[in-house]
């Protein structure tokens, strides 16, 4: 076996990138239940009080309300407007496709924060930042083409034959939607749905370039604890990341019963 | 049960061009109510083409379709009302057998009592009761096919396509699911389009052939018609006329023609004019292997033998190398000097 | 066969089938489809970013429509931050790309703890940006764990890992890299594992079947995964604001273009940087996609 070393190299380097992760959660988990905590090993105390009082302080409550209502929203529109949209795509060749394509991809290509700080002003202009709606629309633009590229070979490994075959039973479009096609995409559906769900909440810039204080996502509250840190002790942010993380988690948990991991990334075709 | 009678389908010039390739070029045909019509031809031949322009499901690139006058191929599938079947059978995968074949029915708003007893007996009609709440993923092929045929015909459509229905199963669930398709032709009365590659199967179950090829039809006419005269050569090599030997011609009237090969006259019939240089078509089975000389024989070199139980496979050489495919009850080896004899009326020659 | 139709049978014939015609080109009323998609993207996507470009042509003090470009490139300040971002997001991506690959090769078939350790590597999706700036302040901190561990082994001062360059490089690996291995295990799974038996069967060692087999079929997925890494790490923000040194060593393109557009209320210049993010990051992709035609580009083989 002439490849050993690098097989050593490799489960090496993976083991020291965890334990080096390791160390990073747990500086802040530590903390997080730290009474006090300055340059030792560890802390001189522990305590839970610092989940109560972020919980409090930072009107957690308020902000998770807003991010679950953000999330949600962003899903239900962006399968509404992204399933029919990919259905067109995957079954048609007509003119303009390509460029329509590409005006499917760019929104994922491209740093939020090019097309963000251009549609943060547009939607000054149109009094629509810092309400809940200018960030939902934000959040839409890296979402619907997400729904759109997911769910393309989705509908593309669906055998048209059955639609054939449901057209000569005599049903219409809409029968072919509700009775045959939304079924079979239902899984396709949940999957894409929950990445949306995972990558809305943790969307910074847009929601960031977006939000106003009252429609702020949990992520964006977070950055602005730990910007504006100093006034409060550095415990109660590193609880609310724990509680960001922990949400995290629980959604990533949930997304990789229906998901293969591979799929919470963007699976590119061709984007050339 | 039977289907909505009507007197005539007429195909008048359907065209179909795929990008710069035309798969159907101008196809005439007149199907009558309660025919067996196939289309038979090789892959590329626009065979299931013309049955899909029939359903609805590919546009006419130009052309128009009538039933009984009435002006059809503007109208989406799902208004036609045709039955069909699926070459990969196309069974909603989230449905079990029962509402599969009942689809149709509840797409019509069937009333719950009358779809139910239509759906009983669809089922019972294609020996699947004992499926008849499974899946489709827990059916064998055979039993998929079932489902297939009896979703189509649960609707007594005035049509059914078939679009190679038998072509996944394994040879003698073919043989059966064949009988059982001409079996319900018979008892139901549906006028039926059957689409398929073998010719076997298209002999054995149609009232009436239609052989393509490149988007034309060549040759219209009943199976004995198809396959006794062959129009032309291209027919001819489709029904099983596997020995095209290169001949001169050197006489001919209106009805035969006197033709050398390998240096031997042979007398044949031909079906059209021909040139000087022409083939002469023979079906393996149609050689005899003789010992004594006469009209219409060829001496041949046995290569190759093929044992097939009651039948040998032969491939044999004439002297100018011209190879020959031929079948025998004879017990023949490799090397043996044989003489063939073919009768008149069974050499066809062709341009 | 009947005899060929007369031409006004015939123009009949075409005429009645216009239906067919533009169905033939592919439209007919599924297109109704895309009509909510298009709508959208026209409105949240083109139309915000056409706004931007022309707004970028019109300086806040009025004058030459070019002004804002030529400021952001005389002054130094600004235009380094062109070389700071790329020099952050070009071996962030490339590093997060070139370590999946071995590790995405060990992941290949099937062992015990396949989806456990999978699942591990997933895992820093979830953290987050500050969740991973506060560890990284913390554990890579002068008094953090990992400089306690690197004095008890000898070194006379602690190394300086935060808030500067080396911090936000690790932030961006932490989360660009699960990323990346995603990327590339879907990928390699998408190969045909008998073309490497094939290739065996016919001599060829296993160092020999990586290079001539498995890489130049990897080689276009890597690419699209590089693409993906780097837009990822090129718009890196939050973490080059909290973990780097903001004013300075990570000033990066992001951070310039949100000051003077959302702090400064210069929208004008914002958007002049926002676009010039997007050309510098159109360049990059556009280098390597063009390479990436130069490859074969065709099936696989797998089921991916």
């Amino acid at each position: 076996m002439k490849a050993r070393p690098i097989v050593w190299l490799t489960w090496g380097a993976l083991i020291f990138f965890m334990l080096n992760l390791v160390g990073i959660v747990g500086a802040v988990v530590t903390n997080s239940f730290a009474e006090s905590w300055f340059g030792t090993w560890l802390p001189n105390g522990y305590t839970g009080k610092w989940y109560g009082e972020a919980w409090r302080d930072y009107r957690l409550l308020d902000v998770l309300a807003v991010t679950f209502q953000v999330a949600i929203a962003v899903v239900v529109i962006s399968v509404l407007i992204g399933v029919p949209t990919a259905y067109a795509l995957a079954r048609r060749n007509f003119p303009g496709k390509k460029l329509l394509n590409v005006l499917f991809l760019l929104p994922i290509l491209m740093p939020p924060m090019t097309y963000g700080i251009p549609l943060a002003t547009v939607l000054y202009k149109f009094h629509l930042a810092g309400s809940m709606a200018g960030v939902i629309a934000a959040n839409l633009v890296p979402a619907v083409p997400f729904v759109v590229l997911t769910m393309t070979p989705f509908i593309e490994q669906i055998d048209t034959k059955i639609e054939s075959a449901a057209r000569m039973c005599g049903a219409n479009t809409v029968a072919i939607f509700t009775r045959v096609l939304a079924p079979l995409l239902v899984p396709g559906i949940l999957a894409a749905s929950i990445l949306v769900l995972v990558r809305t909440v943790g969307m910074f810039e847009l929601t960031f370039l977006t939000a106003g204080p009252t429609s702020q996502t949990l992520v964006v509250s977070l950055y602005e604890a730990m910007s504006s840190a100093g006034i409060r002790p550095q415990q109660m942010v590193d609880s609310m990341a724990v509680i960001y993380t922990g949400s995290m988690l629980l959604l990533l948990v949930i997304a990789l019963r229906f998901v293969n991991p591979t799929q919470l990334v963007t699976r590119l075709k061709d984007p050339a | 049960m039977a289907g909505q009678r009507f007197a005539e389908l007429h195909l008048d010039h359907v065209r179909r061009v795929f990008g710069d390739t035309v798969a159907l070029k101008g196809m005439d045909l007149t199907i009558k109510g309660g025919e067996f019509v196939a289309l038979l031809g090789p892959s590329g031949c626009g065979k299931s083409t013309a049955l899909n322009c029939l359903a609805g499901l590919l546009p006419l690139t130009g052309g128009r379709i009538t039933l009984d006058g009435r002006r059809i191929d503007d109208l989406p599938p799902e208004k036609r009302g045709f039955g069909m079947v699926f070459q990969n059978y196309a069974l909603f995968p989230h449905m079990s057998v029962r509402r599969n074949v009942g689809f149709g029915l509840s797409m019509r708003k069937t009333p719950r009592a009358e779809l139910t007893r239509r759906v009983d007996e669809a089922v019972r009609l294609v020996q699947l009761e004992e499926h008849q709440h499974k899946f489709p993923a827990q059916l064998s092929g055979g039993q998929q096919q079932r489902v297939a045929i009896a979703r189509a015909i649960v609707l007594e459509p005035p049509l059914v396509l078939m679009d190679e229905p038998l072509s996944n199963l394994d040879a003698a669930l073919r043989l059966e699911m064949r009988t059982e398709i001409r079996r319900l032709h018979q008892s139901l009365g549906l006028t039926t389009v059957y689409v398929t590659h073998d010719q076997e199967e298209a002999l054995a179950l149609a009232d009436r052939l239609v052989v393509l090829r490149l988007g034309e039809v060549q040759q219209v006419g009943s199976p004995e018609e198809v396959y006794a005269h062959p129009v032309n050569r291209y027919v001819a090599g489709f029904m099983g006329y596997r020995n095209m030997i290169p001949v001169t011609v050197t006489a001919q009237d209106d009805e035969r023609a006197t033709v050398r090969a390998d240096g031997v006259e042979l007398v044949g019939v031909k079906s059209e004019e021909v040139a000087d240089s022409a083939v002469a078509a023979v079906r393996p089975e149609d050689f005899a292997v003789v010992t004594e000389a006469g009209e219409n024989t060829l001496d041949a070199t046995v290569e190759i033998v093929e044992y097939h139980g009651r039948e040998q496979a032969v491939e044999a050489r004439l002297r100018d190398g011209t190879q020959l495919h031929v079948r025998t009850n004879s017990r023949l080896a490799p090397g043996d000097a044989i003489r063939l004899r073919v009768p008149v009326e069974r050499v066809l020659v062709f341009s | 066969m009947t005899a060929l139709p007369s031409l006004r049978d015939q123009r009949s014939l075409e005429r009645a089938s216009l239906k067919h015609r533009l169905a033939e080109k592919g439209v007919d009323r599924v297109l109704w489809l895309l009509v909510p998609g298009a709508v959208f993207v026209v409105l949240l996507f083109v139309y915000p970013f056409l706004y931007g470009l022309q707004l970028s042509f019109q300086p806040k003090g009025g004058g030459n429509p070019f002004q804002n470009y030529i400021t952001f490139f005389s002054d130094e300040y600004s235009a380094e931050t062109v070389w700071i971002t790329l020099r952050l997001g070009l071996p962030a991506a490339l590093f997060n790309v070139l370590a999946s690959i071995p590790i995405a090769f060990r992941m290949r078939g099937r062992f015990r703890g396949k989806r456990a350790l999978t699942t591990l590597l997933v895992v820093p999706i979830t953290l987050g940006t500050v969740l991973t700036a506060e560890g990284l302040l913390a554990f890579f901190g002068p008094t953090g764990w990992f400089n306690r561990i690197w004095i008890a082994l000898g070194a006379d001062e602690p190394a300086k890992l935060t808030h500067n360059y080396w911090g936000v490089l690790f932030s961006l690996v932490i989360t660009g890299f699960p990323f990346a291995f995603l990327l590339t295990l879907s990928y390699l799974s998408g190969i045909d594992p008998t073309l490497e038996q094939a290739a065996a069967t016919l001599g060829a060692s296993k160092r020999q079947r990586f290079r001539t087999i498995t890489m130049p079929l990897l080689a276009p997925g890597l690419a699209v995964t590089f693409c993906l890494s780097f837009v990822l790490a090129f718009s890196v923000f939050p973490s080059a604001v909290m973990v780097g040194n903001p004013a300075g060593e990570t000033h990066v393109m992001s951070i310039a273009a949100y000051e003077t557009a959302l702090r400064d209320n210069d929208f004008a210049m914002g958007s002049a940087i926002a676009m010039l993010m997007a050309l510098v990051m159109l360049i990059v992709i556009g280098v390597v996609l063009i390479w990436r035609t130069t490859l074969y580009r065709g099936a696989t083989g797998g089921k991916g």
